[in-house]
């Protein structure tokens, strides 16, 4: 109550538009990649050959961006605003008292992510131009890569709610199309469309949650919301808000009960599985949890339960990565499980702690994919030259490529290290602040302990089966055959360039928040201070500090070093099958390697039913049978009926004709003014 | 342009010249030799088009009430008169019947082959029909207008229509004729009651209106008289099957025309007649309810159906069914926001729905089958055609940024506090729509191309890309900048939500919710 008036203030300020010459450029970083969808798709459409162009153009347009990104960050650091500069493009939906203008927001936490997706972005554009070279599709390719990276800026530069869907949307039609980029495979187009449709069911949950906005509320853009909401919205209505809200973040960030897109996502090009299903699209609902923190602030069940879907979804998807044999499925899951992290941090109230782990993730989570998109590049290639059909991205059929493959090897030993959590890699810092926010959490709620045991034997897991990856993939004796053994080798600069440049940061990028007892001083948590201090004001948290810090310091790095160490040694303490001559799975293995079933769950309760019950009853019984056959149908034998007893009136005698017309006409006239 | 186009009388003149050269059309089109018939047909078209461009700039956004008015005696001694008239609730409606029709006669060029003069003739006649639709005043030239459009379609569908033509032709025509007899019999009783007691026996809009009161006593008959005949064009569940069957058969340019014009001579009607004629029934709460229900029942069911026909047209065919329960929650729900989201579904679903039917007519063409099941892969050989199509697909199910998202966004904004339950319901159709529309790409588009008849299929000729790029164009530019259109008929759309908001079951202003809000 006693910070409205504060933020108000806060808000009249920015209607002022102080916006300076960098960030009216905002725009620009939408506008280029769209620039560069034009040209890829007009070339794709006509002359998809036309490859110098597309090289050129896909990733420089992402450098252009990413330029603007480092403007707009240096703007904002010379003279940071106290409250978020709003730069209108045009008016888009105005109706009555609804004000809805196409408008870009930047402030401290749109800037951070500016920089992360125009940042990870430009490396993967430049890795895919190594990657996809010999594609066909090599231009519809750029042209989608190009268009999902604008979709995902407009979601992060949204000054309100609907803009924000734009984006929000728009990127999950860009994963939708790049899932099913090699569209021939049926099976590829199905993970498409079952991550399109995963999606729209959260979109209920966010349209829902913007008609109840406007409901109670009257406005949907941030400025308005968010400082206003502190003193009028109900704690009920917060609750159900943000519940309706978790639910869209639940379909894009891929946690329970959403996720199942995720894993079959990985149909889709590596580089793609990287960019789009690691480093940014799926982490767009931690950004907006903590975009709209101040809701979640006033709503703490919901925060409770985030934490909760969180903290299960990481301990879950981990336990499916540990019996995975697809390499990209490993990741996939360790994707799903390290979203889970972020959604306990902003669970809990440490928005930061989120975004922070939100920004090393996408390094060293990036880093993990481009380095199995070498490890495959290689393997397909030799497979190609050898004419063998061995699954490329089954880790049965490695083993030993550190030989050929020794610098692909060692930068996934850093981002293995950084996802571990074992210091100083970027990893640590974020997770530690995660967990000890929970943990701090616990001393209001107990229940966010229990999270924080969730989260820890999570931690632990998550180093058994990074292990376990490392060591089939790179260790041991090789599994590849002697024919093949000849044809493999690193990729290209273009792609081992970046992916040096994101092993850099997955080693440094705990500095950007790194806590007091490193040295640091919390950079991003005091950049970040002007957006989530309303948030952390209404539900503050604090960190634990002295004996406590250090105790769960300690047990975070044995949990990992701990992982790490049985992970490898279990791995290669028993003989590896190639997957042709492999066992099948049996007991509890068997289980986790299906995935706990839970996508022939959903089939069989509720596709299948659903497509029944359109299909055999609402169009063969209602639609055939009773409006057709019966309305209808009754209709049609009735006028024949009338029809033939009116054949019979026509006898030819006008005298009858005439009788019958002054009886009709009295009988209306009567039934008319009567 | 506006000072130049009002020193020349536009407004006067500019109705009475888009009424009649499509019937002047029809009968150079006639005398016209065979083989000129479509270009004579496409000259008038483009004609029509440009001289209807100007009502753009003309039309005065801010005025509530009747624009563009000609009002002459017709009838005098029966009361009816020559009487037209635009605003915002038919203004758009107008410029899509009228930007349509080049499309449309290109889009016929080479699938029509056989009594071509016939077909234009009939195409440029409909078009009279569908504008004098929406600008007839009186009541007696409405009705005229009403059914000079079934007979041309009629003998659209069972001459040049596919298979079951006669069937369809038939339902399509019986279904509509008995909804509007029984609008004749209201009509003529209205003016009856109305000229018994007043003394002035007139079918004039604004007269019947200024004595609505005298109508009470007889409201709920005359309503659901009105009510069906525009429910079945709409159309409202469970009055829908002719649609299916009408839209299936129908050559493409009767589809497009059914999709784009016809079907929103129903929820036009609803919202410049049914409901502000007969409000207190129109709007009692159990009429409501049942209104409500039929359309959330509608958007729903024509999404799970539409999901499993084996027929890709049938598939856009049941998603008019879907699309078009949005429109009629919208209109009930009264509010500012949701009204103005009917007038957005209309024009939308216009755009979508249209160019989706000529996009399958495309693909009919080539394949001379609709059948799903028999496509698969397309995008490799023709991905002009697959890009074409997978656009207007994303923005029939409402994809933000292009056109559909603004009208289904508003209505369910606007409804979402008069009628939460319904809203909630209506809402999950996101999902049905992408599944039945993205379902069916993947399965015409994506997916092996198994069919060795599919791999010469050509992809989209010039004339066909003259049709697709203006709509694609149009669909892209409503998504993001609907505000000229928005402000064209905000007036309109007020002034409906101030004409029935006393009548609405419970208070709330009809701007939105922020009044309730402490500020």
């Amino acid at each position: 109550m006693t910070l409205s008036p504060l933020v108000v203030q806060a808000v009249h300020e920015a209607s002022g538009g102080a916006a300076g010459p960098a960030a009216r450029l905002a725009w620009l970083t939408i506008a280029l990649p769209l620039l560069g969808v034009v040209i890829n798709g007009l070339l794709s459409l006509t002359r998809a050959r036309a490859k110098a162009v597309v090289s050129l153009v896909g990733p420089g347009v992402l450098l252009g961006a990413f330029a603007v990104a480092v403007a707009i960050f240096l703007e904002l650091r010379a003279a940071p605003p106290e409250a978020p500069l709003v730069v209108t493009l045009w008016p888009w939906i105005h109706v009555g008292d609804l004000r809805i203008d196409l408008a870009l927001q930047i402030d401290q936490l749109s800037s951070v992510m500016l920089l992360v997706v125009t940042g990870v972005s430009s490396l993967i554009h430049i890795y895919s131009v190594g990657y996809m070279g010999d594609d066909p599709g090599y231009a519809r390719y750029f042209a989608y890569l190009n268009l999902f990276v604008a979709f995902m800026l407009i979601l992060v530069l949204g000054a309100n709610l609907p803009v924000l869907f734009i984006g929000w949307e728009g990127v999950g039609l860009c994963s939708y199309l790049l899932i099913g980029f090699w569209f021939t495979d049926k099976a590829n187009a199905d993970a498409g469309l079952k991550a399109f449709l995963a999606n729209r069911i959260g979109d209920i949950g966010f349209l829902i949650a913007m008609f109840l906005l406007w409901q109670t509320m009257g406005a949907l853009d941030f400025a308005t919301v968010l400082s206003r909401a502190p003193g009028t919205l109900s704690a009920a209505a917060a609750t159900w808000i943000t519940l309706f809200l978790l639910l869209g973040c639940t379909g894009k960030s891929a946690q329970i009960p959403l996720y199942v897109w995720l894993p079959d996502a990985m149909a889709g090009p590596t580089p793609v599985s990287a960019l789009i299903h690691a480093a940014t699209m799926v982490t767009a609902g931690v950004y907006l949890v903590a975009r709209t923190g101040v809701l979640f602030a006033l709503a703490p069940t919901t925060g409770l339960i985030t934490a909760g879907i969180g903290a299960l979804t990481a301990l879950f998807a981990a336990t499916i990565g540990l019996r995975q044999h697809d390499i990209k499925k490993v990741l996939a899951y360790s994707t799903i499980s390290q979203l889970g992290y972020m959604f306990l941090g902003v669970g809990v109230g440490g928005y930061t702690a989120g975004i922070f782990h939100l920004v090393t993730h996408a390094f060293f989570k990036a880093l993990l994919f481009l380095g199995a998109g070498s490890v495959i590049h290689a393997l397909h290639h030799a497979y190609h030259a050898t004419h063998s059909h061995d699954d490329a991205q089954d880790m049965r059929n490695m083993g030993g490529l550190r030989r050929w493959l020794p610098l692909t090897c060692t930068l996934m030993w850093i981002a293995t290290l950084a996802i571990a959590g074992i210091p100083p890699f970027a990893g640590f810092f974020s997770k530690d602040e995660i967990l000890a926010a929970a943990f701090a959490r616990g001393a209001e709620q107990p229940v966010y302990y229990l999270f924080y045991g969730i989260g820890a034997a999570a931690a632990f897991l998550t180093a058994v089966y990074m292990a376990r990856l490392m060591a089939m993939t790179f260790h041991g004796a090789t599994r590849v055959g002697e024919a093949e053994q000849g044809h493999l080798h690193e990729p290209p600069v273009s792609m081992t360039g970046p992916l040096v440049l994101l092993a850099l940061l997955s080693l440094t990028g705990g500095v950007i928040n790194l806590p007091a007892f490193a040295g640091g001083h919390e950079a991003l948590e005091q950049w970040l201070e002007p957006v989530t201090h309303a948030a952390t004001a209404l539900r503050p948290l604090a960190l634990p500090t002295g004996t406590t810090e250090e105790i769960l310091l300690g047990a975070a790095i044995a949990i990992g070093v701990l992982g790490l160490w049985i992970g490898y040694r279990t791995t290669l303490g028993q003989p590896i099958l190639p997957a042709r001559s492999a066992p099948p799975e049996t007991g509890f293995a068997r289980v986790l390697y299906r995935k706990y079933y839970i996508d022939e769950i959903y089939d069989a309760v509720f596709v299948r039913p659903l497509v029944w019950l359109s299909d055999k009853v609402l169009w063969r019984v209602v639609d055939q049978g009773l409006v057709d056959g019966v309305l209808v149908g009754g209709g049609v034998v009735g006028s024949r009926w009338l029809g033939r007893l009116g054949s019979r009136l026509q006898s030819g005698q006008v005298g009858l004709y005439v009788l019958l017309f002054l009886v009709g006409a009295i009988w209306v006239l009567r039934a008319i003014l009567g | 342009m506006t000072a130049f186009l009002t020193s020349i009388g536009y407004e006067h003149w500019i109705l009475q010249v888009l009424l009649a050269v499509p019937l002047v059309g029809m009968a150079l089109v006639i005398i016209s030799p065979k083989d000129w018939a479509r270009v004579t047909a496409l000259v008038v078209a483009l004609f029509e088009f440009v001289v209807s461009l100007g009502i753009w700039w003309v039309f005065d956004p801010a005025k509530p009430g009747l624009q563009f008015v000609t009002r002459v005696d017709w009838l005098p001694q029966f009361g009816v008169s020559y009487y037209v008239g635009l605003d915002g609730l038919s203004i758009f409606m107008v410029l899509l019947s009228t930007c349509l029709m080049p499309l449309l006669v290109w889009g016929s060029w080479d699938q029509i082959d056989f009594k071509q003069r016939g077909f234009y003739a009939l195409l440029l006649a409909l078009k009279t029909g569908m504008i004098g639709v929406f600008v007839a005043m009186d009541l007696f030239l409405f009705y005229c207008f009403w059914e000079l459009l079934l007979i041309p379609m009629f003998f659209i569908i069972g001459i040049w229509g596919s298979g079951n033509r006669r069937y369809a032709s038939e339902k399509f025509f019986i279904y509509t004729f008995s909804g509007s007899l029984l609008m004749l019999v209201a009509i003529v009783a209205m003016v009856w009651t109305i000229g018994q007691q007043t003394g002035t026996y007139s079918f004039a809009y604004d007269h019947i209106l200024a004595h609505v009161d005298l109508l009470r006593p007889q409201a709920p008959w005359l309503f659901i008289a009105f009510a069906l005949a525009f429910a079945v064009k709409v159309p409202v569940f469970p009055f829908h099957t002719w649609l299916p069957d009408a839209h299936g058969e129908a050559p493409t340019a009767g589809s497009v025309d059914l999709a784009v014009i016809l079907l929103k001579m129903g929820t036009y009607g609803f919202l410049r007649f049914a409901i502000p004629f007969f409000p207190t029934f129109a709007l009692s709460p159990g009429v409501t309810t049942v209104v409500v229900a039929l359309a959330v029942t509608g958007i729903i069911y024509g999404a799970l159906v539409s999901m499993v026909q084996p027929d890709l047209k049938r598939v856009v065919a049941y998603s008019s069914v879907s699309h078009l329960g949005f429109v009629i929650l919208g209109i009930w729900a009264a509010t500012v926001q949701s009204v103005q989201g009917a007038i957005m579904v209309m024009i939308a679903h216009g755009l979508s729905t249209g160019a989706l039917f000529f996009l399958v007519g495309m693909l009919y063409e080539r394949r001379h089958t609709r059948l799903i099941s028999d496509f698969g892969g397309i995008a490799r050989v023709a991905p002009l055609l697959a890009t074409a199509f997978s656009i207007t697909a994303l923005a029939a199910i409402g994809l933000p940024g292009l056109n559909g998202f603004i009208g289904e966004f508003l209505v369910l904004l606007g409804s979402f506090g008069r009628f939460p339950v319904a809203t909630l319901i209506a809402t999950t159709v996101v999902v049905f729509a992408a599944a039945y529309l993205l379902w069916a790409v993947q399965r015409v588009f994506y997916n092996p191309l198994s069919n060795p008849e599919n791999e010469k299929m050509r992809d989209l000729s010039k004339r066909e890309l003259a049709v697709l790029i203006p709509m694609v164009a149009a669909m892209i530019w409503m998504g993001l900048y609907p505000y000229p259109l928005l402000r064209r008929t905000e007036a309109a759309a007020r002034h409906y939500v101030e004409m029935v908001h006393p009548y609405l079951s419970h208070d709330r202003s009809p701007a939105g919710p922020v009044a309730e809000v402490p500020r």
